[in-house]
């Protein structure tokens, strides 16, 4: 629980959070998402919580950006917004 | 909507804001949550059950009701999942063959050649090469990731791991052969119908536990009564039971991932895709 | 001001949850696009994991696992040495139950896409009005 890491690492997050939402391209949408989720494993790491941040790693990091990736494909890349 | 959105935002989050005076700092031993059940939990969980992760143990029997029903959730999903999305009929479509021999095209309209057909190779309409050395590398790979993966349900008495992570894992193991290769290789390999029997056999195991127990005199998943079955004591029981339920969430984990991205990158036709 | 700077050290990780839960929230409310609503659901849901996670933690405490020496035998277990296990718990469940939602919400929006050939909310309304 070192401060000055868990600072640095939830501001990544936030960065990568506010990133995921803002881009135009439903694929980087989906990536973002991914390192997302690999930070906040990292940050339960950090906070000794083992099993949650192994499930987020394989759930939200694998999982979930596959599905993502798969729905992204089936639909349409482009977004106006 | 954007306003609306701005102004409903910050309301919220200056009331959350608010609310955190009341909380106890970050860290303190002596915080309410930590206070009332959870010190019994570490100290009696080594003792009561002989299983050292206390995440574990917690998850498996102390708390087994809420285990089984998110296995239901996870279970329920794929169904929905499935019946969202799968298309049977198939009216005659376009397909593409490719003639081995001389690597002429084929763009079939309305009829078809069989699948397995030895001079035609059917390819996908959005076709990408695939590659001999992600081909090779994958198929070598797998193996290696369902050893892991088994090695995680297994272990989770004594390391960070248990049932659904390693039910994950697995399933990610079917997915990377669906996407390396194709998914018809990979529906070859854990055909539909297998998949589905699955995800109801791992619901099945974890009530028939718990059956097994009501059978032999106790309450529903009260594990010490299997000790009359397994011929250990009653501590052993427990931390036995609690692996018996481990596999059987891994096995719906797995089934219900396998099955929720064959239906997604193929939007139900559960032919072509990704 | 000096006596502000104890309570920003003791709880500025509740504010920067907090900040993570509104954007998860406006991405939910303000988006037009069907797939940036959902990332939003996601981030809104894993913010809220950790803030419940974040609450068992302990100063000098290490992970949920009980030393279990060879030779010893059973030592007498101080609660304050180890994380509270007992939000781990709760939140396995969350996760889990957070990628089945993803996963039945995506289904959702093929079947709009194919419905309406668009995942833009607005055009998907304009078009359920002209029918």
């Amino acid at each position: 629980m070192i401060w000055q890491l868990d600072l640095a690492i939830l501001t990544l997050i936030i960065v990568t959070a506010i990133a995921a939402i803002s881009v135009k391209d439903l694929l980087g949408c989906a990536i973002l998402f991914g390192a997302y989720s690999f930070l906040m494993c990292l940050l339960w790491a950090i906070m000794a919580a083992v099993d949650v941040a192994f499930t987020e790693a394989s759930v939200g990091a694998g999982v979930s950006t596959v599905f993502f990736v798969a729905a992204v494909f089936r639909t349409t890349r482009r977004t106006r917004d | 909507m954007k306003t609306v959105g701005i102004i409903i935002v910050f309301l919220a989050g200056t009331l959350l804001l608010y609310a955190t005076q009341d909380f106890p700092p970050w860290g303190a031993p002596d915080s309410p949550a930590s206070t009332h059940v959870s010190p019994r939990y570490l100290q009696r969980a080594m003792e009561e059950t002989a299983v050292p992760n206390v995440v574990t143990a917690v998850l498996a029997d102390y708390r087994g009701f809420d285990t089984m029903f998110e296995t239901t959730v996870i279970f329920c999903a794929g169904i929905g999942c499935f019946i969202l999305l799968r298309v049977f009929r198939q009216r005659p479509e376009d397909r593409y063959y490719r003639h081995i021999a001389t690597e002429i095209t084929l763009h079939v309209k309305g009829g078809r050649i069989p699948n397995k057909s030895s001079e035609f190779e059917r390819i996908d309409a959005l076709w990408t090469p695939y590659d001999l050395i992600i081909k090779t590398v994958c198929r070598i790979l797998v193996p290696f990731i369902q050893l892991f993966a088994l090695y995680v349900i297994a272990h989770g008495h004594h390391s960070p791991g248990g049932g659904f992570q390693g039910g994950v894992i697995l399933g990610a193991s079917v997915i990377l052969l669906a996407i390396s290769h194709n998914m018809r290789t990979a529906i070859d390999r854990l055909s539909e119908k297998a998949d589905n029997l699955l995800m109801a056999i791992g619901v099945f195991i974890y009530t028939g536990i718990g059956a097994v127990c009501i059978l032999l005199g106790a309450g529903f998943l009260d594990y010490r009564t299997l000790s009359a079955v397994l011929f250990v004591d009653d501590i052993m029981a427990r931390s036995h039971g609690i692996f018996g339920v481990e596999i059987g969430v891994g096995i719906t984990v797995m089934a219900v991932m396998i099955s929720i991205y064959n239906n997604l990158a193929s939007a139900g036709k559960q032919d072509e895709g990704l | 001001m000096s006596e502000l700077i104890p309570v920003i050290v003791a709880k500025y990780n509740y504010w920067l949850y907090i900040v993570l839960m509104m954007i998860g929230l406006y991405a939910m409310i303000a988006k037009n696009n069907l797939v940036k609503k959902l990332v939003g659901m996601n981030i809104f849901q894993t913010s809220i994991i950790l803030f419940y996670v974040s609450i068992g933690c302990k100063k000098g405490a290490t992970i949920p696992i009980i030393h279990h020496g060879i030779h010893a035998g059973q030592h007498a277990v101080d609660p304050a040495h180890y994380v509270n296990p007992l939000p781990h718990v709760l939140m396995l469940t969350a996760i889990v139950v957070s990628v089945s939602t993803l996963g039945v919400a995506l289904a959702l929006a093929i079947k709009i896409y194919n419905r309406y050939k668009t995942l833009e909310e607005d055009e998907i309304l304009a078009r359920l009005r002209a029918q």
